[in-house]
């Protein structure tokens, strides 16, 4: 074993140990699984699907844009998850892992707001019609930026994980509490209804299968993405703890 | 090989653009990130070791 | 608790306590929207709602830093964080003097300031019942993210990022009140929720805020 991930006895808990040894072994299948699910899934959709009534050609665009919405969505409950674990257990790998996952929320929020918007221009006539849904977006898009500029304004460690913990869970509450008002704020209001996004849900078979494997492909990047970052993450720590020793001699 | 997407090629072509970008920039920058941060902990280890 | 609610309420109020600050800010941000939008009349009352609530909302802003940014600097928030009573307590009382300096007053102030914006006349009542009944989510949720970002250098631009989200419940069911009010329809379910919002944060964010500030001052 190269000693990079060294099992060194001054790692400060076994926590990190046998998360690092773990995340080692099943990453290449993850890299592969996910390579192999956004190909397929993506291909398929892009490539061997019919058009659709109403959506034309569009109706492809479902196959990046729910499963990012539904990675946005999942990346913060995953937070959430991660946060009350190490609020509650003090484990740092789950705070590590809180932090790990949310650039990757943010990403995939991002997709889901600019292929709502490009597939909205030509169904609504408009890049942006606040609708109820993308709206929600929009504020989750926010809540994931200032849960990362907490993370990077606290220097403490241990003080930032659990003031990002707070914040993780105040702002879940307010996210469900935008959503029910945003949908208040916007009812009636936007015509385009009948065409409305809502409609891609009820997706006919041809359709499916391709969507369940571009889904399949996003969550599995997804947990690659967090295990390697929090692989990245725990590393960051061991280093300060490191320089921090060498400094006092 | 292309499929005919009509008058929606726009949309749909930069659809996937945008979103492939996206995904490879966050993949990218995690793995730099990544083996910059193995690189400075295989440094300070090192040090430990010689220093001991 | 009371005499900290006084001793804060003095402390805002003195000089240099920036006390007229949020209204000067709200009356500025109201006479800027006219110049940006134009004058004409119809316009002008169709956003009037909106206005007053996003510029009673950014003057609340304004004075966030400060709930605890002298306690902080000088030790006595360790005190008080010492002191037999609850920190939520004291939380509970900082968010209460920050909206008697801050909240009250603009929402004292905003029918005025509706005349400037042509607010519909039918508007002006739900206009000051909505900031009365909002203001107060504002303060508390405000306190909130001061002590989230208590004792951080420069953390007021952090401080709107992570408060300015968690206002817009609050602001959507405030400006709704006052237009739905304004144009005659039914204002019951805003004008509820956004009483439900205001009672909800009272009751439980102090919880949240004195864990943040315990936090902090480890």
């Amino acid at each position: 074993m190269s000693h990079r991930f060294s099992l060194n006895a001054l790692w400060e808990f076994a926590n990190p140990q046998k998360f690092m040894r773990t995340s080692q072994a099943v990453l290449p299948f993850f890299w592969g699984a996910t390579a192999l699910c956004l190909a397929v899934g993506l291909g398929w959709g892009f490539f061997f699907t019919p058009e659709a009534e109403n959506f034309g050609s569009t109706v492809k665009i479902i196959y990046i844009h729910v499963p990012a919405a539904m990675m946005a969505i999942n990346a913060w409950a995953m937070m959430l998850v991660t946060s009350l674990i190490w609020l509650i257990r003090r484990h740092h790998v789950s705070a590590l892992a809180a932090r790990a996952a949310a650039p990757i929320g943010l990403t995939m929020t991002l997709i889901a707001l600019v292929t709502g918007a490009i597939w909205g221009e030509p169904m609504w006539g408009t890049y942006w019609a606040w609708d109820p849904r993308l709206t929600s977006f929009l504020i989750l898009f926010l809540f994931y930026l200032g849960y990362i500029a907490l993370w990077e304004a606290i220097e403490n460690p241990d003080a930032a994980a659990d003031l990002t913990s707070v914040l993780c869970i105040v702002g879940s509450v307010f996210a469900l509490l935008s959503r029910y008002a945003v949908n208040f704020w916007n009812q009636g209001l936007h015509q385009g209804a009948s065409l409305s996004m809502d409609r891609a849900d009820h997706v006919a078979n041809v359709y499916y299968i391709p969507l369940l494997v571009s889904i399949a492909g996003f969550v599995l990047l997804f947990v690659a993405l967090v295990l390697f970052r929090t692989q990245t993450e725990i590393r960051v720590r061991r280093i300060k703890a490191l320089v921090a020793r060498e400094r006092m001699g | 090989m292309m499929p005919d997407l009509g008058k929606y090629a726009f949309a749909v072509l930069s659809s996937y653009g945008i979103s492939l970008l996206l995904i490879a920039a966050i993949v990218v920058l995690s793995l730099w990130r990544g083996a910059r941060v193995r690189r400075q902990l295989e440094e300070v280890e090192a040090r430990r070791k010689d220093h001991g | 608790m009371i005499a900290l609610f006084r001793r804060d309420l003095a402390l805002a109020i003195r000089a240099g306590g920036g006390f007229g600050l949020g209204l000067a800010f709200f009356l500025i941000v109201v006479v800027l929207v006219p110049f940006g939008v134009g004058p004409e009349s119809a316009i002008l009352s169709a956003i009037a709602p909106g206005i007053l609530w996003v510029g009673a909302l950014l003057a609340c802003l304004l004075s966030l830093d400060r709930i605890f940014a002298l306690d902080f600097e000088d030790g006595s928030l360790d005190l008080l964080a010492t002191a037999p009573i609850p920190l939520e307590g004291v939380v509970a009382m900082k968010a209460a003097a920050h909206w008697v300096t801050t909240g009250l007053p603009l929402t004292l102030a905003a029918p005025g300031l509706g005349l400037l914006l042509n607010l519909q006349a039918t508007g002006y009542g739900w206009l000051v019942l909505s900031l009365a009944l909002g203001t107060p989510a504002l303060s508390m949720i405000g306190t909130f993210g001061a002590a989230l970002t208590v004792g951080l250098k420069r953390g007021g631009l952090l401080l709107s990022l992570l408060v300015l989200p968690l206002y817009v419940p609050t602001l959507i069911f405030g400006a709704e009140t006052v237009s739905r009010g304004a144009d005659g329809m039914a204002t019951a379910t805003p004008l509820l929720m956004l009483a439900g919002i205001t009672l909800a944060t009272a009751a439980l964010l102090p919880f949240a805020a004195a864990a943040a500030i315990r936090i902090n001052l480890r």
